[in-house]
């Protein structure tokens, strides 16, 4: 039993998000980086470049190569996980690069990569949009030009209740999870995948949640990075 | 005082009044911020003015250059950007033999250049033949935010100004970030915690003042 | 680090550093035995068994322990096992390349690893559930978040400090409650780097790109050495080691302290 009288097993009603921390500029090597705390999930995000793309053959010349790249931490999961990629974490870097791409200006960056790197250091349920949302604060934190400002989230469906941002147990047990990214301003879809059983009347239903998601989730990247110019000691 | 920032896809006007400037874009009727930074009309134009990002470089700019290649025609040379420039052995204001480059420049030397030409690719071509080209030889370089380098500057070098009158440093400021300092050790010290505040405070009113209360003024 | 393309050091920067250093001075104006200011947090990681992110200046560093049932070594069965592995992201640098563990990071792996290890701060011989059969096996694993220099003492701080307060999960495996990780006193490292003949303790990135030689010691509580490296193509004087070794007694007690609060 996963929800009882319109309440999840973490007391959230359907619509409602896991507590969500973002902040901007935290890492001092990086171009533009960003920690996310969103339930139990902890990323890191940093973004490197615009950068000369090397080896020089990999070059485009008429534009910039958007190279994101996720990665769980060994810790990060219940049975220690081996380090380095493998088939999960290369698909998820993929559709992560291509969503982040289709709203970066790169035609302005040619021969270059501008590289996103997507630590997971803690994971929870949820960590592709968490990490897609950390990776749009970094890029817009290191000065990307950008058509919007990136963000993701997911719905799914649990004891037949379409439900937002599913929880671990949830997402193990439940019937559906749907994770969405978008360009906010124009509700475009940039990322959505699903995996389980929607009829395509609850695929509505639960791709209108997460676009709601999204929305809120929009709101604390555009506070976290606005955070970052808010305060300066004044002597 | 915070002046106005927009991050991307932020509504910053309207496209049928006002013209698109630098750092936005238009879409249908609207004009919106394409980066992080500070709003600024100037007369039809609206631009945002970015708070971080990579040097983007323009024919003309003067700019701190390091050594990163020779070749036996030309040297490659790092220049803050995502490109590396290109300097001819045509373009340095020594008569230079095929072959000799390294006579003159070698790996790590570090030069005042200017941007003579950019095509299409990116491909950057870098000339020494300007008023303030040289190698430098001595003192320091530090290293700002490039989208920081007009807020040193100020308003017709007024911050610059400033710098150099209560530190008695001699500052070069490369419009790629790279700042080239000499004086003495305790004012150099001084001068790098000014300009680090600057580079921190950037997007605030009145830090002229408040930089020259910190420089003792 | 790993570094195939290296934006070289400009003559101007490195000449400057050499000024400073004849002058017994710091490019960030430390004196040769200050360290940058260091703070520790554990229980950071919520999946891991313990773990601690490690602040020295800039670098930031994270290590989690995580714990797993195997088999004991033939030559040891009735001993737990430990095993150290550190991961240098390109998150963390723009010199620093995606792939498997190159040199560097595994050097780095093995020397914070033999500080843990000779110290004997694991108690492995408490790690026993079968003898011959079924042992725990320590996984320290180290995540590099920031790299501005000292990775070395930075990677073994963290690991001691995830060290301190891990569980062994017996919940996990149906083996009753958790309970603590059982540790004795941790290892204390302290590196040094060595550029124009100045010598100085806890280089920054700019210190370490110009080092010609590098050394570190992990000290036990008594002040003894449990394991040494020296790094890099240059040397030291036999002086030199030991002035090392007698000025990272003197640091290792300060650091220590941090550890114990």
């Amino acid at each position: 039993m996963l929800i009882k009288d319109g309440i999840r097993m973490d007391g959230r009603k359907p619509d409602e998000l896991r507590p969500i921390k973002i902040e901007a500029g935290v890492l001092y090597r990086a171009d533009g980086s960003c920690y996310l705390e969103w339930g139990g999930n902890k990323i890191m995000a940093a973004v490197y470049g615009p950068r000369e793309a090397l080896p020089r053959h990999i070059q485009d010349p008429t534009k910039a190569i958007v190279n994101a790249r996720y990665n769980m931490a060994s810790f990060s999961v219940e049975e220690r996980k081996r380090p380095g990629p493998d088939r999960r974490s290369t698909e998820i870097s993929k559709v992560t690069s291509e969503a982040l791409e289709s709203v970066i200006f790169t035609e302005l960056f040619p021969r270059t990569t501008i590289d996103v790197c997507i630590e997971v250091l803690d994971a929870e349920a949820g960590t592709r949009c968490a990490g897609i949302t950390a990776a749009a604060v970094a890029l817009a934190d290191a000065g990307i030009p950008m058509r919007d400002l990136p963000v993701a989230c997911a719905a799914g469906k649990i004891d037949g209740t379409i439900v937002l941002d599913l929880s671990s147990e949830e997402d193990k047990e439940g019937e559906a999870d749907l994770p969405v990214a978008i360009a906010p301003r124009n509700e475009e879809i940039l990322l959505l995948q699903m995996d389980g059983h929607l009829t395509y009347k609850e695929f509505e239903e639960a791709l209108e949640l997460a676009i709601k998601g999204c929305k809120e989730v929009v709101k604390l990247q555009r506070k976290a990075l606005l955070n970052k110019y808010k305060t300066f000691e004044v002597e | 005082m915070i002046r106005k920032i927009v991050l991307p896809g932020t509504e910053v006007g309207d496209a049928k009044s006002k013209l698109p400037g630098k750092g936005v874009f238009k879409e249908g009727d609207k004009i919106y911020a394409s980066r992080l930074g500070i709003l600024s009309e100037k007369g039809k134009y609206i631009n945002v003015i970015p708070l971080s990002g990579v040097y983007d470089p323009n024919v003309g700019d003067n700019v701190i250059g390091v050594i990163q290649e020779v070749f036996k025609n030309a040297w490659i040379v790092d220049i803050n950007a995502p490109y590396p420039a290109f300097l001819n052995l045509e373009n340095v204001p020594w008569r230079v033999d095929y072959g000799e480059t390294s006579k003159y420049l070698k790996v790590g030397d570090v030069i005042i250049a200017t941007i003579a030409a950019i095509d299409e690719a990116k491909n950057i071509d870098i000339s020494m033949k300007c008023k303030a080209c040289r190698k430098i030889e001595d003192g320091i370089i530090i290293e700002i935010q490039p989208s920081k380098v007009p807020r040193v500057i100020g308003k017709s070098g007024s911050m610059l100004a400033t710098l150099k009158k209560y530190t008695q440093c001699w500052i070069f400021v490369g419009q790629n970030g790279r700042i080239w300092i000499k004086g003495e050790d305790e004012k150099v010290n001084l001068l790098i915690k000014a300009i680090r505040k600057i580079e921190k405070e950037a997007h605030t009113f009145g830090l002229t003042q408040r930089i020259i209360k910190m420089l003792g003024g | 680090m790993d570094i195939p393309e290296v934006k070289r050091v400009s003559a101007v920067k490195r000449d400057h550093l050499a000024r400073l250093a004849k002058e017994g001075k710091r490019p960030d104006g430390r004196g040769p035995d200050e360290y940058r200011p260091i703070k520790i947090e554990r229980n950071v990681i919520k999946k891991a068994e313990g773990s601690a992110r490690v602040k020295i200046g800039n670098t930031m560093v994270l290590a989690g322990i995580k714990l797993e049932v195997g088999e004991p070594y033939p030559d040891s069965p009735e001993e737990g096992a430990m095993s150290t592995s550190a991961e240098l992201p390109p998150l963390a640098s723009p010199e620093f390349e995606p792939g498997p563990p190159k040199p560097d990071a595994i050097e780095l792996a093995r020397v914070v690893d033999r500080g843990i290890r000779e110290s004997k701060y694991i108690q492995l011989d408490k790690l026993c559930i079968e003898p011959g059969e079924k042992v725990w096996i320590v996984f320290i694993d180290l995540h590099i978040l920031d790299y501005d220099g000292n990775l070395f003492d930075a990677c073994s701080l963290a690991a001691s400090a995830a060290l301190q307060k891990a569980v062994i999960p017996n919940e996990r495996y149906g083996f009753g409650d958790n309970e603590p990780l059982p540790v004795t006193s941790p290892p204390v490292s302290c590196t040094f780097v060595k550029y124009e003949n100045f010598i100085v303790v806890d280089p920054n990135l700019d210190e370490e790109q110009i080092a010609q030689a590098r050394f570190t010691v992990a000290l036990d509580k008594n002040g003894d050495i449990r394991a040494m490296q020296k790094g890099l193509k240059g040397s030291f004087t036999i002086d030199e080691i030991k002035n090392n070794i007698k000025r990272a007694q003197i640091h290792a007690q300060k650091i220590r302290k941090l550890l114990e609060e």
